[in-house]
């Protein structure tokens, strides 16, 4: 599903060069859900980032589903991103003066999808992730594990190829954390591939393989026992 | 463009800070308000003196004789000569593009003495010699009976058409005035119509009361012989009476033996050179209105485009996340634009009732305090409000065109970074 071969990045800070990632391989199959770890500076949301394309690499290929990415203008990169890939923030990044239902749809409109249909869908995945009742309610009006359920609803909607996760569970408690973790391997049960970006060993825990990044390389690369959160699925 | 949710998006974005918006929206409201009022002032200046050159032919000059100033050809100057009626014939033949050329001979003028009588009343009024053109030239409507014809002229019958002016002197109230005679010098003249001339300056009752007869019984009555005291000459619509008038007046001064470069000797009055003056310094007016008004609407412009840019920027993050779930830039760009260009345009549509109103207004206040001198109707046509509404379009969309640039240079990383 997603592979990548010899990937390079470098910011430039001023008169120095910082290299982040110093030739990163890695694949993932279809249905595989990745914790990808690593202290702060260890270029773990670069990667993500590259991975959504919303940043490009200086070198290295990338094939998403068997497409190369590459030689990206922003119109190519919006329409891949929404027929490919869904994201979940740390921050959430819903829209704040949008009701959960229209967050969720708002993939949906890029595609063009109607009115209706789109307004079923929406809801079918808030129903998903249960918060049908809150479908009319502003992110305002809902607690910070609601609105990371909304926007796990939104990556969902356009149903992507791949869920990509920056720290979902990073400004939650532990329990609303479980809570979005239990979402998230459900999705996975689903047949979903999810990448997971994470500093908690025990969200790594949960997921089905950990990859440990260090210095912009992979230092650790193991499948593990998935931890469930729910045992009686 | 018609597409609900982009619709409901503008409006929330809009009503989310209503002070603000409002403000934007009065920086443009203003300057289209002033624009209109402007126009509609120079246009209410330009129907007032427009007025007062009433009906008449405008493409006309009237030519009459004074004294030479040169000795020419054996004579010599300080002579005074006099149009005759042959050279009327002599004008046709020799200049082209001439539409009427009419010889006038007047009887009577600016407080002369009683010259016309019926029966006991008796008034003093210009009395015109003329040929059946001359209500084409300085047009008049006949009220009853007829006007002169070319049978009058034929055979030089002693008929007369008078204005109401002069019908309301010497006739009483309810007193039929067709078939009645009246006696001009000493000779009788039967009416066989009347007429009412609309101008409305200052010698509007003046206008009034005068008396038409025909130019051939005039001669004869009044021993004008051949004589043609003026004329007005009209060119053909398409050619101008300012360039042909050079042709006609070396014409005569051929005929009448006039030193060519006697620049006394012919007077003469360019009605056209008059008018198209007018008609210039209103364009001039008009131009400076635009300029004014486009000028005070380009800051309420620059105001939107301020906002927009705000906007923007407040929304970076947003912007952000719409492109994270795929939004394509060019919709981006759009919405910003759709969002200033609605802005402007509503605004502007209040300024422009606003301005309506208050030339509503205006002219209601006229028509409560009756005419005022150089000043009528101010208004603004169905053009201009279009021309208005059509540069709103535009500057909406310049003033929106910086901040959606700004908004999609904007890297969606780098605008999900900002917190």
């Amino acid at each position: 599903m997603i592979e990548i071969k010899e990937l390079h990045k470098s910011y430039q800070m001023g008169s120095n060069s910082l290299h982040v990632l110093k030739g990163i391989n890695f694949t993932a199959k279809e249905g595989e859900l990745v914790a990808i770890m690593g202290s702060s500076g260890s270029g773990k949301s670069t990667l993500l980032n590259i991975l959504g394309m919303l940043d490009v690499a200086d070198s290295g290929e990338y094939y998403l589903d068997g497409v190369p990415i590459k030689d990206l203008n922003e119109t190519k990169a919006a329409k891949y991103r929404n027929q490919f890939l869904g994201f979940v923030f740390q921050s959430f990044n819903l829209i704040n003066y949008k009701s959960a239902l229209e967050n969720v749809a708002l993939p949906l409109y890029y595609q063009k999808i109607g009115r209706k249909e789109r307004q079923e869908k929406a809801m079918k995945y808030l129903e998903q992730v249960g918060l049908k009742e809150w479908a009319t309610h502003l992110p305002s009006e809902l607690s910070g594990g609601q609105k990371q359920r909304v926007a796990i609803a939104r990556a969902m909607a356009a149903e992507p190829k791949v869920l990509l996760a920056d720290e979902p569970t990073g400004a939650l408690d532990s329990t609303t954390s479980y809570e979005v973790m239990d979402l998230i391997q459900k999705i996975n049960d689903q047949g979903n591939t999810i990448l997971v970006v994470t500093h908690e060993e025990d969200i790594a825990h949960m997921c089905k393989r950990i990859v440990h990044l260090k210095d912009g390389v992979i230092v650790e690369d193991k499948k593990i026992k998935q931890v469930r959160v729910t045992q009686n699925v | 463009m018609f597409n609900r949710d982009r619709w409901k998006e503008i409006l929330e974005v809009l009503t989310s800070n209503v002070w603000r918006t409002l403000l934007t929206a009065f920086g443009v409201c203003w300057g289209i308000y002033i624009l209109i009022i402007l126009l509609a002032a120079g246009k209410g200046l330009e129907n007032g003196i427009k007025k007062d050159f009433g009906d008449i032919a405008t493409n006309t000059m009237f030519m009459w004789t004074r004294s030479t100033t040169k000795a020419y050809m054996g004579l010599p100057k300080g002579r005074s000569f006099e149009f005759k009626l042959e050279d009327v014939q002599t004008i046709r033949d020799n200049v082209p593009n001439l539409r009427f050329v009419s010889p006038r001979n007047r009887l009577g003028g600016f407080r002369s003495a009683s010259n016309v009588v019926r029966g006991i009343k008796t008034g003093a009024y210009n009395v015109y010699g003329d040929y059946p053109e001359i209500i084409n030239q300085d047009p008049m409507t006949v009220t009853s009976g007829r006007f002169l014809n070319q049978n009058d002229i034929n055979e030089k019958r002693k008929i007369a058409v008078i204005g109401l002016g002069v019908k309301s002197d010497l006739y009483d109230k309810g007193e039929e005035v067709l078939g009645t005679y009246i006696k001009i010098q000493g000779v009788n003249f039967m009416v066989v119509g009347t007429y009412k001339k609309n101008s409305n300056d200052g010698d509007g009752e003046e206008a009034q009361k005068e008396i038409f007869v025909p130019f051939t019984s005039f001669s004869q009555a009044f021993n004008t012989g051949n004589d043609v005291s003026w004329m007005a000459i009209t060119a053909n619509d398409g050619s101008s009476i300012s360039v042909l008038k050079e042709r006609i007046i070396q014409t005569m001064k051929n005929k009448h033996k006039v030193h060519p470069e006697d620049q006394r000797a012919i007077g003469y009055f360019d009605l056209y050179e008059q008018y198209n003056r007018v008609e210039s310094l209103f364009g001039a007016l008009k131009g400076v209105a635009y300029i004014v008004g486009i000028m005070v609407l380009l800051s309420g412009i620059i105001g939107v485009s301020n906002i927009m840019l705000i906007v923007v920027k407040e929304r970076t993050k947003e912007i952000g996340i719409r492109r994270a779930l795929g939004e394509q830039p060019w919709s981006i760009k759009k919405q910003i634009l759709m969002e200033s260009i609605f802005l402007t345009i509503i605004s502007g549509m209040i300024g422009i009732v606003f301005g309506a109103l208050f030339i509503y207004g205006v002219n209601a206040l006229l028509e409560a305090v009756g005419p005022v001198d150089m000043f009528l109707n101010p208004s603004v046509s169905v053009g201009v409000v279009a021309g208005a509404l059509m540069i709103l379009m535009i500057s909406g969309l310049l003033a929106g065109f910086i901040p959606a640039q700004s908004a999609i240079k904007v890297k969606p990383i780098d605008a999900l970074r900002t917190e």
